[in-house]
């Protein structure tokens, strides 16, 4: 099932000036195998919503529910992509690759397969015997993505991965990332501060605002799939573009309702 | 993509091969510097009449090495024997107590700031107390190098076992892992190349601390030699002693830098 409900969720931080509004007041519900993108400002809260959903920190208050059960620790059925790949630089790409399968006692040849399957569809077959510091950036980020896929999770979640990489490799990873979800669905909570990038990956684009960190409109993206790239320069896509715009820059928004 | 790496490749390899040349070079060049200022040693205390007693020349240490041979080497065992007892007893104590203190909060306040308030007190002021506490025989001495091996040792592993990127950290602890798995897989990995920097630092240290505590009280080892010697006004084979040790201390250096090479093979190389 995999359904998410979050409901008034909000997370504070214990600074020097006082408590800290992370996250206030979040409603936001995820469907199964929905493709959701977080975007906002940095110190908009989205990569703390992030973590939460993996229940890598607790709410201060709220509700998080998976599946109608309260999220409490993090829950097998998740991998993670980071905006850096850390990757373990002793290992080699094949074994990057398998150091979850290996941390939940899976077996092994199965894993192992599922590995060799994975790199094959990122275009790194041949490269999995190769260290880490041989690899490129780009190259880098697609055995993390393959890291997070191998035990087969059913959430996905990914904390700007493309953000470090160069234009045209940030483009290329995520039409192979949409083409992974099409043929392997999964649940996918992508944080940006790409609005271009948001609304091309995403069944829904969930805008955020900062100060303290609400959700300020969530926005259906109607586009057809497969997506292209001759699709950002649609009427259609420079409207959402434009709506998201008005809510992280000036506020306007409907709180997500 | 396979086009670019191949070309990635390739310039890596030249770029190994530039270095491996240029470090060549480096050391053809140090070499020949060092034999310029032995050379320009003899030249002068020769020229100078400088008496043997007080400042021998080159060659009269490599004739005093020749002649002293057999006791040069069984003073060096003795040194290189304590030496090596008191690092690998660092080694086999710092690093599991490194890893305690970076598990537990508690020993990380209390113990750690004890080692820290210790390492402030000069270890050669203890080795007399050692003497008088533990005798005069071996014992003393592995323990003087033990003492300046540990501080290094702990805190080069403790820096190491906490280097671990967040996000890998919060990786694996999405997938639950044991503290245990965390430490094998993760920690201890990451801290290698750190622990072996602490090594590096401790096996000079250790040398000196085998000296020091012969120094205090011993009728053995290099430094017992070197104390002797000098007393004796027999220069050349202070002098003598003291290669020895110098060879001895490069020798246990570099051997820990070719274990480093083979151990840890995706460290930077220093």
């Amino acid at each position: 099932m995999n359904k998410i409900h979050i409901e008034g969720l909000e997370k504070t931080y214990a600074s020097r000036v006082g408590r800290v509004t992370a996250l206030a007041q979040v409603n936001l519900t995820i469907q199964q195998n929905e493709f959701i993108t977080l975007v906002g400002p940095s110190g908009c809260g989205k990569s703390t919503l992030l973590k939460l959903i993996g229940a890598l920190i607790r709410p201060s208050r709220g509700l998080l529910l998976l599946d109608g059960a309260a999220l409490t620790r993090p829950p097998r059925d998740v991998g993670i992509v980071f905006q850096e790949a850390v990757l373990l630089e002793w290992r080699s790409v094949l074994d990057n690759v398998l150091l979850p399968a290996e941390i939940l006692g899976l077996d092994k040849t199965k894993a192992r397969a599922r590995a060799m399957h994975l790199l094959g569809l990122v275009g790194l077959a041949g490269f999995e015997r190769r260290f880490p510091r041989e690899l490129s950036g780009g190259m880098q980020q697609r055995v993390s993505i393959c890291r997070a896929l191998i035990h087969n999770p059913s959430i996905l979640l990914m904390d700007e991965p493309f953000a470090a990489l160069d234009a045209m490799t940030r483009e290329e990873l995520g039409f192979e990332l949409m083409r992974i979800w099409d043929t392997d669905k999964k649940t996918v909570i992508f944080v940006t501060h790409n609005i271009t990038e948001a609304i091309l990956l995403a069944d829904r684009v969930v805008a955020m605002s900062r100060r303290p960190g609400r959700i300020a409109k969530i926005v259906d993206i109607e586009l057809p799939r497969p997506r292209t790239i001759d699709m950002e320069f649609s009427p259609q896509f420079k409207s959402y573009s434009d709506q998201i715009r008005a809510v992280i820059y000036h506020g306007e928004g409907d709180g997500g309702r | 993509m396979t086009a670019q790496l191949i070309h990635g490749t390739t310039e890596t390899s030249d770029q190994a091969a530039e270095s491996s040349e240029s470090s060549a070079r480096a050391i053809l060049g140090a070499t020949l510097t060092f034999l310029a200022l032995v050379a320009l040693w003899e030249l002068l205390a020769r020229g100078f009449n400088i008496p043997g007693w007080l400042l021998p020349t080159p060659s009269a240490i490599a004739i005093a090495l020749a002649e002293w041979r057999d006791e040069l080497v069984r003073h060096s065992l003795v040194t290189l024997y304590e030496t090596l007892l008191g690092f690998a007893l660092s080694i086999a104590i710092s690093i599991p107590l490194a890893a305690a203190v970076v598990h537990s909060a508690i020993l990380r306040n209390t113990i750690y700031p004890i080692l820290l308030t210790f390492q402030s007190v000069p270890k050669v002021a203890i080795a007399p107390l050692l003497a008088l506490w533990i005798g005069f025989g071996m014992l003393p001495k592995i323990a003087v190098v033990f003492l300046v091996c540990f501080f290094p040792i702990i805190v080069a592993t403790a820096t190491g076992l906490s280097a671990v990127p967040a996000p890998l950290m919060e990786l694996i602890r999405s997938l639950s892992a044991s503290t245990m798995q965390t430490f094998i897989k993760i920690r201890f990995p990451t801290a290698m190349p750190y622990i072996f920097v602490g090594l590096k630092v401790a096996i000079t240290f250790a040398v000196i601390g085998a000296v020091i505590g012969e120094f205090v009280g011993s009728e053995d080892g290099l430094g017992y030699l070197i104390l002797v010697s000098t007393s004796q006004s027999r220069t050349p084979l202070a002098f003598a002693a003291l290669v020895s040790l110098t060879v001895m201390s490069i020798a246990m250096y570099y051997g820990i830098v070719f274990i480093e090479r083979i151990a840890v093979p995706w460290a930077p190389k220093t």
